[in-house]
């Protein structure tokens, strides 16, 4: 009820504007006065007295209805229905299934670095350009060493970011500290920027004593409320109506602050979508919705994921506002997700951004994605499109980076993992009293006779047992 | 509050009116019925709002979710009057999507809000059954208690009366084989008013399993159960009748049809003890086999399917720990093993009735040596 009253309202605010009248809308039939019973605006009893005193001078209504017939286009009589006022048209005619015309990709600097004339972004500083693009080359860094960890058999599973960093570090960059993330799989970018360290990753994934999970989940499903980001789930899209939940708690609790979530454009076929955007539309929820299209959802290119134009049109279905944003260029991700956190917070709705890439790497090293696509397509987006390289000559053009920062800062990375890496291969492995702990906020009673039983067991047994089996 | 209009009536009417004679008699019952043990009667269904009532107001963090609980008072109305009372934004009305509105909830509770998601009947909760499992359940472990989840699920659960295949399957088991969730069962208004209270405090994920066909049901209540602050251990069955002879365990409403048949067998000189599981995650396995051990002889009764059942569980939980004091195999009762059937007679037959438990209680003791 008070959302169609919310949009009736805008309609008679708009059409005060243009036409400068007292707010009368003409209706054919059907009394508004059942309508507005309840109401406690104060604009609809004007609203109600205006129009009852015009009810029987129809000359003075006609002449309303031909400036009304001037400025719109649909025939100016409407029909009243659930969800508001609709014209009607007597022309049987289809919406096409697809627009002529793409929504257009909001881009700031052209492939060779450059800023595009007259672009509309949002300035960044230097400091800020340069610790965006160190953390955008030791992501890079850090997905080549633990990916060729994973061939070595060092870890068991990997998942890289390659092609996607731009998406990941600026988006990182334009958001609040406080925002809490809920991510997909593909954004560890998004908490390398926000304090966790390459030993952390590497503890996640050897799933060592110092994991700050504990050992209970496969690599990369890193998660920390230190950072505000959530640890990651396995599920698709589980993530899009909990942020919603997210940004409906923050409202409640007038936080300035909002959640942000992550989804592929495979992602946007589960049902939890519908369910997230919608969700987070009629609760008014802080949401900003960030989906990376990179084309590929394991084999499944979008051609056969969806015949709608991206993502970014799903958006007003909805009733929320949306853009398509380069997702390669570092710029244009940093101001579309600085302005959409910013009308998330101020105007307390949900924001859509769908940012367009391509996933290099394989889905994850279980994965070989030369089996499904040209491999000099790959090619193509690794060297042509590569939004690593993209922003380095940005930020070197504006003399804030040179050759030396360059290999110093990868040699550094590099080394840097390489002990990461050492480290928690040697580290111990969570001992036993993490198995039966956090299964509850406090163990119940059969879980602490299942690990007596099992202590005594292992004491009794110790053959049966790894040596230094860690008790 | 029937005792406060009556002590009004009197101390307002002086004269020898028909009215006042009205309100004597009024008064008369009220102390009369204060006198008696028990005093007060409440129906499963005051119980459960007034629960989440009072819980709401001692801590503004709970809020209430869930299909029509808002402005329809609730479909089973369950939720009456707090619409009303803390306003739409913490009785909120979903749009229909279990799948959406249980993952909304799992998000509020991340961020340390306490819902209480209300699904029309767990038999909806299939659709959300992902979220219940790999979002509540399981995150407190997999984040290694980063991540904890306070919301409670509740709703009718199990058979209700001529709804067919879709709206009568009993999904305790189902929730009760995950570890993570905790699984209650109320039976009483007592039961109701304390488990539901415990829940809603409780920091992990909970199922709460209520019945359709108890709401309207009536208990005596006590005083103590009416507190604010009254609470009932998770993971405590309670001991409804004792016994000596034969151990009957169940939950929900076959507790009540367990008792018609305790009076039945007492009848004919069998002594059975009554168990109300109240929980079955975590299952009260020591009571239970302090029972079997005293009684010699288990009847375990439930309305869901058999294979899997929570009476599977019991029987198992009884043979591996008190094997040698069983005087005869377990007898277990259990709905049919069919989708349930609409038509009044087949449904009567799919489902366990007093009979069935007096029948099994008897092979039970007469099977000794």
């Amino acid at each position: 009820m008070a959302i169609w009253f919310a949009r009736s309202r805008n309609i008679v605010s708009s059409l005060r504007h243009n036409l400068n009248l007292s707010g009368i809308l003409v209706q054919r039939d059907h009394s508004p006065r059942h309508a507005f019973t309840n109401s406690q605006l104060s604009s609809r009893s004007v609203f109600l007295d205006s129009f009852t005193s015009l009810r029987h001078e129809s000359t003075a209504v006609e002449k309303q209805l031909d400036l009304v017939q001037q400025s719109d286009e649909e025939d100016p009589q409407e029909l009243n229905f659930p969800g508001g006022k609709v014209g009607y048209t007597s022309e049987l005619k289809f919406i096409p299934e697809s627009s002529s015309r793409r929504v257009p990709c909001y881009r700031v600097l052209d492939e060779n670095g450059r800023i595009i004339p007259d672009s509309d972004f949002i300035p960044v500083s230097e400091k800020l350009a340069v610790r965006m693009y160190e953390h955008m080359a030791t992501l890079q860094v850090m997905d080549h060493i633990f990916y060729e960890a994973q061939r070595q058999g060092r870890i068991s599973f990997y998942i890289t970011t390659v092609g996607e960093e731009a998406v990941n570090i600026a988006s990182a960059a334009a958001l609040a500290p406080d925002d809490v993330v809920l991510p997909q799989y593909r954004e560890p970018g998004v908490l390398l920027w926000r304090g966790f360290t390459l030993q952390e990753f590497a503890n996640q994934c050897f799933g060592n004593k110092a994991d700050h999970g504990k050992g209970r989940q496969m690599p990369v499903h890193y998660g920390s409320n230190r950072h505000s980001y959530f640890t990651v789930s396995s599920p698709i899209a589980t993530q899009l109506p909990q942020a919603a939940g997210v940004g409906y708690s923050l409202k409640m609790e007038k936080k300035n602050a909002c959640a942000v979530t992550f989804i592929g454009d495979g992602g946007t076929s589960e049902g939890d979508f519908h369910a997230g955007l919608n969700f987070a539309a009629v609760m008014e929820a802080p949401v900003v919705f960030i989906c990376r299209n990179n084309g590929w959802a394991i084999s499944t290119h979008i051609s056969e994921q969806f015949r709608s134009d991206g993502i970014v049109v799903k958006g007003q279905a909805y009733g929320i506002r949306s853009i398509r944003v380069d997702g390669n260029d570092a710029l244009a991700i940093y101001s579309a997700v600085r302005s959409a956190r910013e009308m998330a917070v101020k105007e307390q709705r949900p924001v859509l951004i769908e940012a367009m890439t391509y996933r290099v790497g394989h889905h994850s090293t279980s994965d070989d994605s030369t089996k499904y696509r040209a491999a000099d397509e790959i090619q193509y987006w690794k060297m042509s499109r590569n939004p690593v390289n993209r922003f380095r000559k940005w930020v070197e053009d504006n003399g804030w980076w040179s050759e030396e920062d360059e290999s110093k800062l990868r040699s550094d990375a590099r080394k840097q993992l390489l002990q990461a890496i050492q480290a928690a291969e040697k580290s111990e492995k969570p001992p036993l009293t993490e198995l039966f702990s956090d299964v509850y906020d406090v163990k119940t009673k059969n879980l602490e006779e299942q690990e007596l039983g099992l202590k005594e067991l292992v004491e009794k047994q110790p053959q049966d047992y790894p040596p230094g089996f860690h008790i | 509050m029937w005792g406060i209009l009556g002590r009004r009536a009197v101390v307002v009417d002086g004269g020898f009116s028909a009215s006042c004679l009205r309100s004597r008699m009024r008064s008369g019952l009220v102390s009369a019925r204060s006198y008696a043990a028990g005093s007060k009667e409440m129906t499963v269904r005051d119980a459960l709002n007034s629960a989440i009532d009072e819980e709401m107001s001692a801590d503004p963090k709970v809020f209430v979710m869930g299909e029509e609980v808002g402005q329809y008072q609730g479909a089973y109305k369950i939720t009456k009057g707090l619409l009303e009372k803390y306003g739409p934004e913490r009785v909120y009305d979903t749009p229909i999507t279990e799948a959406g509105f249980t993952g909304i909830g799992v998000g509020a509770a991340y961020a340390g809000l306490k819902p209480v998601v209300e699904f029309m009947t767990f038999n909806f909760s299939m659709q959300a059954i992902d979220h219940i499992i790999n979002s509540a359940a399981k995150s407190n472990y997999m984040s290694a208690g980063q991540i904890n989840v306070p919301i409670v699920f509740r709703g009718p659960n199990g058979a209700a009366a001529g709804v067919g295949a879709q709206h009568s399957q009993c999904y305790a088991a189902w929730y009760a084989s995950v570890p993570g969730l905790k699984v209650l069962a109320p039976y009483s208004a007592e039961d109701a008013r304390g488990l539901l209270k415990a829940a809603i405090r409780d920091p992990d994920p909970v199922v709460f399993l209520e019945n359709e066909l108890l709401y309207g049901e009536s208990f005596p209540i006590s005083e103590e159960a009416l507190d604010s602050s009254f609470c009932l251990p998770i993971g405590k069955a309670k001991i409804e009748r004792e016994g000596k002879d034969v151990t009957i365990t169940t939950f929900s409403k076959m507790v009540g049809f367990a008792l018609k048949a305790a009076e039945k067998l007492a009848e004919e000189g069998i002594s059975a003890e009554v168990i109300n599981l109240r929980s079955i995650r975590p299952l009260d396995r020591a009571t239970i086999n302090a029972s079997v051990r005293k009684t010699s002889r288990l009847v375990t009764v439930e309305e869901g399917f058999p294979q899997h059942g929570v009476c599977a569980e019991i029987c198992a939980s009884v043979v591996e720990e008190s094997f040698s004091y069983l005087d005869a195999p377990v007898e277990r009762i259990a709905g049919a093993d069919v989708p349930m059937p609409y038509a009044a007679n087949l449904e009567r037959l799919a489902l366990p009735q007093v009979e069935d438990i007096v029948r099994a209680a008897k092979r039970a003791c007469f099977r000794s040596k």
